[in-house]
């Protein structure tokens, strides 16, 4: 599996979970079926972003800020573009970005260098 | 008349006993150790001024038959080039007629030495890999050493580990490719001892096949090393407080009493090491649905407890948000 395809997964399924957290808020379960789609697209694009720059660098403790970096990014625009629960958001966000970025550094497939 | 101390005595006795190496380039420093063949003893080389290891032959009256053994293990050794083989650096003859070769002395420690200063079990399948692979590289060359047990495995003291003591070592006349063929000659399906005669039992007991044990010297192939090396790595298992069941299957494997369950070659049994060290699953062993997340989640263990980690904090976030 290559690093971006184990991005975009593990960043989607986090995303999925990170979504459907907001079950437990009574105030926006009403909106589940939004925020779940809305935090998947986040977790795809922060995948993507991730496995793309693991691609490029091999280094798994620059490899993790970019995700926590990413992560955080993804998170707080989400959060502004929400109007609040700011730590609910962003929290989790750089979790899953610090999760994605570790996890594209250490597995997935290498492409092999030209000499 | 005035009488020797027993002191002396010995020490003239143990003079006498020394090989003559004036002819040579080499002066005697110590005696390093006895074998049925030889004796090997620690010397200093004059010319480029190093220690070396030199294997004498210990019979004193010298045939032509043991002149050619002698000169027949210092050219295998000297004919398997490999990182984990000690190099044979020169043959010769003493001026008492008796054969000798020098090779690289190691430092370091023997493999049961190693295991018991408590080297971790990761270090020692290490060893042990790099075991099968030094005699997955004689196989290939035809040679099959015959008498592989800890006692003939050195580790360097920078931790190279390195095969001696090829003395009773059987050439095989099939070779894998043509650049060997043309290396080995061709009717040399013998053993360095000489033609062994079959019924004649080569090796150590704990260590050696059953076909060895038979004595059915026609019957070895690499296979034989293969359970050589497997009561070797059984060997490093039984201190260990918990040994896996795959790495329990691979010892099993090897040391299958029929030489056609065992590994076919030494590189598949390094493979499965090699499996084994990367918690990847190992030929020798089908694990269950329960045994393939255990081994899963302890390779990833650190994007587990990641996962984990997130979990926790979006329940705790999930509480503090409530309350």
């Amino acid at each position: 599996m290559s690093k971006p395809l184990i991005g975009v997964v593990l960043g989607a399924v986090l995303g999925v979970i990170d979504g459907l957290t907001a079950w437990f808020t009574p105030e926006v379960r009403d909106q589940l079926g939004g925020i779940v789609i809305g935090s998947t697209i986040k977790g795809i694009i922060a995948g993507i972003a991730i496995g793309f720059f693991a691609k490029k660098f091999q280094s798994l403790p620059i490899g993790i800020l970019f995700g926590v970096i990413v992560g955080a990014l993804l998170a707080a625009l989400v959060a502004i573009m929400q109007g609040g629960y700011y730590l609910e958001i962003i929290l989790p966000g750089t979790l899953v970005g610090l999760i994605v970025g570790f996890a594209t550094q250490k597995y997935g497939n290498t492409p092999a260098t030209a000499n | 008349m005035k009488w020797l101390s027993d002191d002396r005595l010995d020490h003239l006795r143990s003079i006498v006993g020394n090989p003559d190496f004036s002819s040579t380039k080499y002066t005697f420093v110590k005696e390093l150790g006895r074998g049925g063949m030889g004796t090997v003893y620690l010397a200093e080389d004059t010319e480029l001024n190093r220690l070396v290891a030199i294997k004498v032959l210990n019979a004193p009256e010298v045939t032509e038959d043991l002149r050619n053994r002698m000169i027949r293990e210092a050219q295998i050794i000297a004919r398997l080039e490999h990182p984990g083989i000690v190099p044979v650096h020169d043959v010769g003859t003493l001026p008492d007629g008796r054969i000798y070769y020098a090779m690289k002395f190691v430092r370091g420690s023997r493999l049961d030495e190693y295991a018991a200063q408590g080297a971790s079990l990761r270090d020692r399948l290490r060893k042990f890999q790099a075991v099968c692979d030094a005699v997955a590289f004689a196989h290939a060359h035809g040679v099959i050493h015959r008498d592989l047990k800890p006692q003939n495995i050195m580790i360097g003291s920078f931790g190279e580990v390195l095969v001696l003591d090829w003395g009773v070592a059987k050439i095989e006349p099939r070779m894998n490719t043509d650049e060997h063929r043309s290396e080995i000659d061709p009717c040399s399906s013998v053993s360095i001892c000489g033609n062994t005669d079959h019924g004649t039992i080569i090796g150590t007991r704990n260590y050696m096949s059953p076909e060895q044990a038979r004595g059915e010297i026609d019957q070895l192939d690499e296979r034989a090393d293969v359970y050589s090396l497997g009561a070797m790595l059984q060997f490093l298992l039984n201190d260990q407080p918990r040994v896996s069941k795959a790495a329990q299957a691979i010892c099993s494997k090897a040391m299958a009493l029929e030489k056609e369950s065992r590994y076919a070659t030494a590189s598949e049994l390094s493979a499965d090491i090699g499996r084994l060290l990367d918690a990847e699953p190992v030929t020798a062993y089908r694990e269950n649905a329960l045994e393939k997340v255990v081994r899963w989640v302890s390779k990833n263990r650190f994007l587990v407890l990641l996962v984990l980690a997130y979990l926790l904090m979006r329940i705790i976030l999930i509480f503090t948000s409530r309350s």
